[in-house]
């Protein structure tokens, strides 16, 4: 085996805080092979991000490095000068981030800025400095590379920012690269293929990959190794496929029976408790609260890495009992409710929303540009006692349905029904956990407010409020602690509660989860089933998440630029005949499992603009199955695949289920 | 409080400006308007200890009972500016699209008239007197205020939680009041310390003009004007009242700015 590229021992991270130190990452080991990807995973406050942080030298002040070192070819970089650092720095460790935007200067073109990169370290001769930016945007699976160097960073697309920062990072051939979390906040299509350009850079480049991620489905798909991260300790490092077959680790195999599967049976089993407080450790292995293998022996002391196998470790004393035993049987899986009754408890007839645009005296002068589409001429019912899930891509409008379905915003054209006494009764759930309660106000205080509203009288609100935390899995104690006090998690669950006291019989569940960690998901959504059974209501989900959605929805919509392009119940979604937007959609979903068949279907260019939505078919720009002038011309029809099973194409149903291959069954 | 200087010294000195004015009338070794005539345009020392003015007025008394006209001239003229600003701005911020697009081309018309000349023009249509002062300079302060309430609203509009009050059928004016207004609170409170030190100012310059406290009630803006015809006869009647004045408005700047980085607002 060659000598590692970067080979981290027993490093520990402190922080420096007015409570005292915080001891970040303790006793971390492992190392990156030269041509290898190791994959990191945490979730956050694992101390993911500090590794990276650390290793190229950028912690923040109040850091400090408490033990261990950090070899890169071999040289020890804590005790390198800070001048030899600069150098290594940039040149031989390049790091991405998950923020493509601020690691681009907007004011520079992108060619220039890599060209730039190429000018620190190597001082070419003029000319060559951007011959070789094109070379490496062309590297980066950039089409036009000539034409994408004139751009500035905004005129580019989120997946080709990223593209472009790659890129730089690649310009002075690094042999270390650091990627963290380089496809969060882009949508599947777009990941999937970031996550083909990382296995393929290996090859190219030969250098040597540390990925840090939260999402294990997107670790077994680029990784040769993984480490998992948890509270400051590594606590499993395996190869990919043992990793993901036999996960040895109660927290590993906790994590991986927490993600929701495609297949819409396995995972979604919460971890019990939560990740503990780097000011309170539990003492002995940090996991042992939470694990269920826990025995006296495990609280005594931190367990050493033990040695499962060769390049196999395990930071747990009880490896072998765990390993014995089966994995826990998979939590009930959440049945969905069946087919709703059949008044429509919801109906969107035909609706539209436009935003913005020059307003009719302006069109009428010819001025201004057009109005966004962000939603057209949709139509969709939402029975009583279903859950509708609709899917797609940022920016393909669902958010705005789900805003449309409770009144925040108002229709263009077209009408939203809704069959209720009262238009209270519908309720919605956002998804950034930080801006869903007001941060002035106690839990007690949110939660009282929509008792006020319905009426409820004085002396009954206390009680309501302890009954509404309770039904969300709080203690009722909770009332008076403020959200800063709140994980994302129980903020999430305020949120819920406070829907809840509405009484609502219809809920828009708008990303309720994407903002959570893995195993905080999984207890959330069984919440919000559980909650959906006991209330009668109906619930509309908006997510981007598939795999999610399979497990909940009764009913799924799939959504592109604005349009609904098909509609089916939940398993004839995921299965063909397919319309050949959600049949890409699918097969770019990242699987839990390195041995996942498949490539996934590349969608070549990007989203058009809303603005210009494409004539015809809206997706025939992208369509790999366009079958001619017909996609760019006629709206496609809504073509009957069952009674429940509606697809908006031009190609015959017949044709439509021939495409089994890249389905999930 | 204590670990930002900034804040300490102002916070202290504020404190003590504060109590002084209160306890004037009990701390003052004379009456603020008892003349003696012998002893006019005195140095300090002896039994005047900061002298005395051309009516032989003594200066520590007067400026001590000057504090508080020029506190309340200022608290209250804010308060005013708070009353009126607060509400347009939370309105403009909540509401947007076309009302926040009028509503802040009038703000900026306000602000771009100089606020002096703006008080001037309200206490000539009224007359001069100290409540008419009050009234100029609140006004005068308004749009500022309601442009800070108006940005930082703004950006709470969209905010989940406004969205879910809305969507649980919460009136406009509980959700301006009661789900906004809380959160711009800390970049208001240090927008209106920093403009009572303004508005003593302005306060000062009118009864320097004549135009707000009248004679021969102690106030530290018309102390200056009137000692100014004998400052090369005595500079006390002029130092005095004017050093009281720069520096209750230093601790008010210095403890607004040691709230602003306290808040991290704006």
């Amino acid at each position: 085996m060659p000598s590692p590229v970067l080979d981290v021992r027993a490093l520990s991270v402190q922080f420096q805080t007015s409570e005292g130190p915080l001891r970040v990452l303790r006793d971390v080991t492992f190392d990156v092979a030269p041509g290898e990807t190791f994959g990191l995973a945490g979730e956050s406050g694992s101390g993911k991000t500090t590794l990276g942080y650390t290793i190229v030298g950028a912690l923040a002040p109040a850091a400090r490095i408490t033990g261990g070192e950090i070899r890169f070819d071999g040289r020890d970089l804590l005790t390198e000068t800070e001048d030899q650092l600069r150098r290594i720095r940039g040149r031989r460790i390049a790091m991405v981030y998950q923020d493509p935007r601020s690691a681009l200067n907007p004011t520079m073109r992108i060619g220039a800025q890599i060209a730039e990169v190429l000018e620190i370290h190597e001082r070419p001769p003029a000319g060559a400095a951007m011959r070789r930016a094109h070379e490496l945007l062309e590297l980066v699976n950039i089409a036009d590379p000539v034409a994408v160097a004139r751009r500035y960073s905004h005129q580019l697309s989120g997946g080709m920012q990223q593209r472009a920062v790659i890129a730089m990072a690649l310009a002075a051939g690094p042999s270390l690269l650091i990627l963290d979390e380089p496809t969060t906040g882009l949508d599947v299509t777009t990941q999937a293929r970031i996550l083909e350009l990382v296995a393929d850079l290996k090859r190219r480049v030969g250098a040597a990959i540390l990925y840090i991620s939260h999402d294990l489905a997107v670790i077994a798909q680029v990784a040769d190794r993984v480490g998992v991260l948890y509270a400051g300790e590594l606590v499993e490092v395996a190869s990919t496929p043992d990793l993901f077959r036999e996960p040895v680790h109660p927290y590993t195999r906790g994590l991986l029976d927490a993600l929701p599967q495609l297949d819409g049976v396995h995972g979604l089993t919460p971890i019990d408790g939560r990740i503990p407080k780097l000011t309170a450790l539990p003492p002995g292995c940090v996991f042992a609260p939470r694990c269920r293998f826990v025995e006296p022996a495990c609280t005594a002391a931190t367990p050493p890495l033990a040695r499962v196998a060769s390049g196999r470790q395990v930071r747990c004393v009880r490896w072998q009992t765990v390993i014995a035993t089966p994995r826990r049987p998979m939590a009930e899986a959440i049945a969905p409710p069946a087919a709703g009754r059949d008044a429509p408890l919801l109906a969107f007839e035909h609706v539209s929303k436009h935003f913005g645009g020059a307003g009719v005296v302006g069109q009428w002068c010819g001025m201004g540009a057009p109005p966004v589409r962000a939603v057209d001429d949709v139509s969709l019912d939402v029975r009583a006692d279903e859950i509708v899930a609709l899917v797609g891509e940022s920016g393909c409008g669902k958010s705005t349905l789900g805003r449309l379905a409770v009144r925040l915003l108002r229709p263009t054209a077209g009408r939203v029904r809704f069959a209720a006494q009262k238009p209270t009764d519908a309720q919605i759930v956002f998804q950034h956990p930080d801006s869903s309660l007001n941060p002035m106000k106690r839990v007690g205080a949110s939660l009282v407010r929509p008792l006020v509203l319905r009426g409820v009288s004085r002396p009954e609100r206390g009680r309501r409020v302890r009954e509404l935390l309770q039904a969300v899995r709080l203690d009722p104690d909770d009332a008076a602690r403020r959200p800063a006090a709140l994980s994302g998690g129980e903020k999430q669950r305020v949120a819920i509660a406070r829907a809840l006291a509405m009484a609502p019989t219809f809920v828009v569940l708008d990303e309720p989860v994407s903002a959570l960690d893995v195993s905080t998901q999984a207890s959330i959504i069984r919440l919000l089933a559980e909650l959906r059974r006991t209330l009668g209501a109906s619930y509309l989900m908006i997510s981007h998440d598939l795999s999610l959605v399979r497990h909940v929805a009764t009913r799924i919509g799939v959504m592109y630029l604005g349009r609904l392009v098909e509609i089916g119940a939940a398993a004839e979604v995921f299965r063909a005949p397919s319309h050949p937007y959600t049949r890409a959609l699918l097969s770019a979903v990242p699987r839990p499992d390195p041995a996942a068949p498949g490539r996934p279907i590349r969608l070549e260019g990007t989203v058009p603009s809303a603005q210009h939505p494409p004539a015809g078919c809206r997706f025939h720009t992208r369509c790999l199955q366009k079958i001619g002038r017909v996609c760019e011309e006629v709206e496609p029809p809504w073509e009957r695949a069952s009674a429940t099973h509606w697809i908006a194409c031009h190609i015959p149903i017949v044709e439509l289920s021939k495409n089994r291959e890249g389905n999930a069954s | 409080m204590w670990r930002s200087p900034t804040l300490a010294a102002g916070g202290t000195i504020l404190v003590v400006v504060i109590a002084m004015g209160l306890a004037a009338p009990w701390i003052a070794p004379y009456p603020a308007t008892e003349q003696h005539m012998l002893d006019r345009l005195k140095p300090p020392g002896g039994r005047f200890v900061l002298g005395t003015d051309q009516y032989g007025r003594d200066l520590l008394s007067r400026t001590l009972a000057g504090a508080r006209p020029a506190l309340a001239l200022g608290l209250g003229a804010v308060a005013l500016g708070l009353t009126l600003g607060v509400p347009i701005g939370l309105a403009a911020g909540y509401v947007g699209g076309r009302f926040d697009d009028l509503v802040m081309r009038v703000v900026d018309a306000m602000l771009a008239f100089p606020a002096l000349l703006l008080a001037l023009l309200i206490i000539t249509a009224l007359g001069a007197s100290t409540v008419h002062a009050l009234l100029a300079i609140g006004i005068a302060n308004a749009p500022g205020i309601a442009r800070i309430v108006r940005s930082a609203s703004l950006a709470l509009r969209e905010a989940e939680f406004v969205l879910a009050a809305r969507v649980r059928g919460e009136r406009h004016f509980y959700v301006m009041f009661g789900e906004i207004f809380p959160n711009v609170l800390g970049p208001v409170i240090v927008e209106a310390t920093l403009r009572v030190g303004f508005a003593i100012m302005a306060g000062a310059s009118l009864s320097f003009l004549g135009l707000g406290v009248q004679p021969p009630t102690a106030d530290w803006g018309l102390m200056i004007r009137e000692a100014r015809q004998y400052v090369f006869l005595s500079p006390w009647p002029l130092l005095v009242p004017g050093t009281a004045l720069a520096v209750t408005i230093v601790a008010f700047n210095l403890f607004g700015d040691g709230l602003r980085d306290r808040v991290g607002a704006a």
